[in-house]
């Protein structure tokens, strides 16, 4: 197998997978305990606390952990609408995972005003448009670090910047970068921020929301204390201490995976370009997460080019699912301006540094097969 | 190498049986769901992404088979080849029978293409309607499935001897207690569902009010009138109507009066007593040959004007550029523009056509 589908989930960092099985197994214990297996539990998440906080600049008591990026968008966007009674006007952007531009859709049926900012070709966030929409109603603006489906990486300070002299909050769903890429919320004036440990290495059911000092949100589970009282229910301790240690890992190699990604990612990129007629790139070339490619195939479904990869063993992705596990058109390449066949004909491959060379070159000469075959029916 | 066979499941019995059916007689097999439209299109107000109730029974009964199964997004082209033509037909006054396209535009060509192009040899569906190769002739017959009552032919006459050779109908022979005993025993979680009655983008039956959504046009009041162009009465916008109405006409008149046809031009639906609304001829464009090419000479069959008839004994005879003409030896009621006209010689599926004469 060949698994070119490291946006969707990734392999379980190995030190991560077992801690895992450490606190599943050999210690099973409840962290609020008043014995030692529940200390021991506890001492884990805390641990973990720190190596998060510290992977993104922050400080532990800023780290709240969910159950993973969506809890997270949700949390931040629906808890900071209820803040305000006057400020109803969220900016977020038509690029967005769904867990933001659903909550956005939901906010605006409870009475928000929210605006989707363009993007360009590339899918920038045009930065002139939200200084346009900000104004004294804004009380929230959540642009994503990177984007999942074509990779393209934000100018989050500039962004963060404009949001902060405006008076509003910023949040940033930075699913697809935690891990990947430098992030820090200090340098990048972050004050909410959204990951989810299976994307770095973590197990799947397990994230964070950062929360700025000074920002007091509401809770989003009502319960025991947990999380200091803002997000209920016994912690996932196996999946936390987990999340710890791949995000640790993840932070120790990122710059060493960073350079190697982009050269896989390159050379996958320049092969199909090159060598396969009708293609063309999606989202920025420049400022693109070090494994992400997206690529439309002219006058290729991606339904039946992710069916023949899979007969080849290769595993890629387009687009999201709906519930019923059909692909929709993506909103991402609707927003970066492609008419709706090319959206139809365009296939995501995300690396990961597991990856090698052979992969790539293998990829490319299924790739190359499968089109011949498809177009020459 | 065993051969390969999607199967297509709307979530229903017939066609969870089907794959039953072609997995048991040695198909490696694939279930499919078409998604065919998004609920915004159709006017359904549900959260959930178009028929997901029964997509959940197609994926639990492929599950429990143990075979893969995958849902295809074909909205787009279900939009352009269905949605646009049944629109199109009811504008010009027809009444179009949707189905019809669905086979002929999506699963026996849209599906039948995407499961060539991965390696799929056939696709099967769960219509009531037989296949067999016909050595003498060189040719694949369709004929009417062994439940009389259940026969599915008249919404396929569309398939073209290639399709036909890709194609299985594994409940032809079946009779519908069968079919749900099969179910049943399988222990499949749709056993005991009801069949599905209506166009499924239309689940409630109104079509006028689909239409009116879908294209976010008015479409204006205008006259009754009767055949010497009395004015009877106003009628509510002219896709509404259908040849053979009576009911929901909101009139009172003193005798029963029934839609004869729509003049689109002047915005008129034109009634009569039902005595006028028999005819015996009729003429039949984009004519597709089943059982042989376009003979020279007239022949006799029995024609199938709506789902829902008997066929009945007429005359058949081809003309140029697709058209055929039929004369009825008695004459038939309602015969409407935009429906199918079958021509069959006993089990055997002729062909057939659109009605665009009457």
């Amino acid at each position: 197998m060949i698994y070119l589908d490291n946006g969707a989930t990734t392999e379980m960092d190995e030190k991560a997978l077992v801690r895992m099985v450490y606190f599943l197994k050999s210690n099973y214990g409840n962290p609020l305990s008043q014995y030692s297996i529940g200390e021991e539990a506890s001492r884990a998440v805390e641990a973990a606390r720190i190596q998060v906080a510290q992977a993104i600049g922050a400080s532990p008591s800023e780290i709240y952990f969910t159950s993973g990026g969506s809890e997270s968008d949700n949390w931040a966007l629906t808890a900071m609408a209820n803040m305000y009674q006057k400020k109803r006007h969220i900016i977020t952007t038509a690029i967005e995972h769904p867990a933001v531009i659903n909550t956005c859709k939901y906010l605006e049926k409870q009475g928000f005003r929210v605006t989707y900012l363009p993007v360009s070709g590339d899918g920038f966030v045009d930065v002139e448009a939200l200084r346009a929409a900000l104004d004294e109603e804004t009380c929230l603006v959540s642009v994503m670090t990177a984007n999942n489906e074509i990779g393209t990486i934000q100018p989050i300070e500039e962004i963060a910047d404009i949001v902060r002299t405006s008076g509003a909050w910023f949040h940033t769903d930075a699913v697809q970068a935690v891990g990947h890429i430098p992030v820090d919320v200090e340098k990048m004036h972050i004050d909410m921020l959204s990951a989810s440990a299976h994307k770095f290495g973590g197990a799947k059911g397990s994230g964070f929301l950062y929360i700025r000092k000074g920002l007091d949100l509401e809770p989003f589970v009502h319960g025991g204390g947990q999380e200091h009282g803002k997000r209920a229910g016994t912690h996932n301790v196996p999946a936390i201490a987990a999340m710890g240690q791949a995000i640790k890992d993840a932070e120790k190699d990122m710059s060493v995976r960073m350079v190697y990604e982009r050269k896989l990612r390159d050379t996958l990129i320049d092969r199909i370009l090159d060598e396969i007629p009708g293609t063309r790139l999606n989202g920025s070339r420049d400022d693109r997460l070090p494994g992400n490619v997206n690529i439309t195939f002219d006058g290729i479904e991606n339904e039946t080019m992710l069916f023949r990869l899979d007969a080849k063993g290769i595993c890629a992705s387009a687009g999201s699912a709906c519930s019923a596990g059909a692909i929709e058109p993506s909103h991402v390449l609707r927003a970066i301006g492609l008419p709706d066949s090319e959206i139809r004909d365009s296939v995501r491959f995300t690396l990961s540094y597991r990856n090698t060379m052979e992969d790539i070159n293998n990829t490319v000469e299924a790739l190359k097969e499968i089109c011949r075959d498809l177009r020459s029916r | 190498m065993a051969k390969k066979a999607i199967v297509a499941m709307s979530g229903g019995v017939d066609s969870s049986v089907a794959l039953y059916l072609v997995k048991e007689a040695g198909y490696e097999a694939m279930g499919v769901t078409l998604k065919l439209y998004e609920n915004e299109t159709v006017g359904i107000k549900d959260k959930t992404c178009c028929s997901l109730a029964d997509m959940e029974d197609a994926r639990s009964v492929a599950y429990k088979m143990g075979v893969p199964y995958r849902v295809f997004n074909f909205s787009d082209d279900f939009e352009q080849e269905v949605i646009d033509r049944f629109v199109a037909a009811y504008e010009k006054g027809w009444t179009p029978n949707p189905c019809i396209d669905c086979n002929r535009y999506i699963k026996f060509k849209k599906l039948y293409e995407r499961a060539r192009d991965i390696g799929y040899d056939y696709v099967a569906t769960g219509h009531y309607a037989r296949v067999e190769y016909d050595e003498a002739s060189g040719r694949y017959l369709l004929k009417k499935a062994t439940d009389n009552h259940k026969d599915q032919t008249y919404v396929l006459y569309s398939l073209t001897q290639d399709q036909l050779a890709h194609t299985l109908f594994p409940l032809g022979g079946m009779v519908k207690d069968e079919t749900r005993e099969i179910a049943e025993d399988q222990g499949f979680i749709n056993a005991r569902k009801r069949d599905s009655q209506d166009i499924c983008f239309v689940p409630d039956g109104d079509y006028a009010g689909f239409i009116e959504n879908f294209t976010g046009k008015e479409y204006p009041e205008g006259d009754f009138v009767d055949q010497d162009g009395n004015v009877l009465g106003r009628h509510k916008g002219i896709i509404g109507y259908t040849t053979g109405q009576r009911k929901g006409l909101g009139l009172a008149l003193p005798h029963p009066m029934y839609v004869k046809e729509k003049d689109v031009e002047h915005n008129r639906v034109v009634l009569a007593p039902n005595e006028e609304l028999f005819t015996t001829e009729l003429k039949v464009s984009d004519f597709n040959w089943i059982a042989f090419e376009k003979p020279d000479a007239p022949f006799r069959g029995e024609v199938k004007v709506r789902y829902s008839q008997k066929a009945a004994p007429a005359t058949i005879t081809a003309g140029d550029d697709g058209t055929v003409s039929i004369v009825f030896d008695e004459p038939e009621r309602a015969v409407t523009k935009g429906q199918a006209a079958v021509v069959y010689q006993g089990d055997n599926v002729v062909g057939g056509g659109t009605i665009t004469e009457v």
